[in-house]
């Protein structure tokens, strides 16, 4: 299994990716996240705590769940990243469009 | 899911190793096929951090493109990789049926007007993690190309 979803007791769904983000298996995520939403979650914290790579298919689609949680009124957070996958959201300007945490955790504190 | 064909062989003139696989052209074959070439790259001249990421993830971009936007998903249609595995480099050469593009049209998706946009960041992310991308005139075969480190 790629992904993991769960929610914690505030109700805020913590999505795990194992592995990789990548053309082959996006649309699984989005699909997931997509029905998170539907079923009333607004806060997401994406944790790439066991992620080695990332590619540009995954980073739109990061794009896109941020758009349509935000139209939802809610919030997508990053959280886990490597120094490498950092360096790509900042390569990106992607840095921009989220609010990073250094862990989950600390997305979840403030949340 | 067909796993993509390996091929390994060795070119005996100057020991360098060249590892071929023809990848059909389907999205799900990307991941496979990154993972067979990552693995046969661990023990050469690139540190296992440079594998896991920069050729992984430049790679998974190259055949994307290729499969995506090259080949437009024709089953019909193959996308043929060559590693070649020197003493000072490894080289990526990823080759589609496709008509080829010009990859100076491809807009900065770092510009204000593009960022938020969900797609066009191939071409950008694959130039920021390999040491050289070079495309032949046609635009459907590139060489990627990651020095010793």
């Amino acid at each position: 299994m790629s992904f993991s979803l769960q929610k914690d007791k505030r109700g805020v769904v913590v999505v795990g990716v194992d592995g990789q983000l990548i053309v082959g298996n996006r649309q699984e995520l989005k699909q997931r996240v997509l029905d998170a939403l539907e079923g009333g979650g607004r806060r997401f914290v994406v944790d790439f705590t066991k992620t080695g790579y990332i590619d540009s298919s995954g980073l739109g689609v990061l794009v896109s769940l941020s758009k349509k949680i935000r139209e939802q009124g809610g919030e997508l957070r990053l959280a886990g990243l490597n120094e490498d996958l950092q360096t790509l959201f900042e390569l990106t300007k992607l840095d921009t469009l989220f609010a990073i945490a250094r862990t989950p955790e600390e997305a979840l504190a403030d949340f | 899911m067909k796993t993509p064909r390996l091929n390994l062989r060795r070119r005996a003139a100057d020991r360098a190793v060249e590892l071929s696989l023809d990848v059909p052209s389907a999205l799900e074959y990307v991941g496979p096929a990154v993972q067979l070439i990552a693995d046969s790259c661990t023990s050469g001249i690139l540190s296992p951090r440079r594998v896991a990421f920069n050729l992984r993830t430049a790679l998974a971009e190259a055949l994307t493109n290729a499969i995506a936007y090259g080949n437009q998903e024709n089953p019909d249609r193959m996308v043929q990789v060559r590693v070649e595995l020197t003493a000072t480099a490894v080289r990526l050469h990823v080759v589609d049926e496709g008509a080829g593009f010009d990859p100076s049209l491809i807009p900065d998706p770092t510009l204000p007007a593009n960022v938020d946009r969900e797609d066009g960041r191939g071409l950008f992310v694959l130039r920021h993690l390999v040491d050289d991308v070079a495309f032949n005139d046609k635009g459907n075969a590139v060489c990627l190309t990651l020095l010793a480190g």
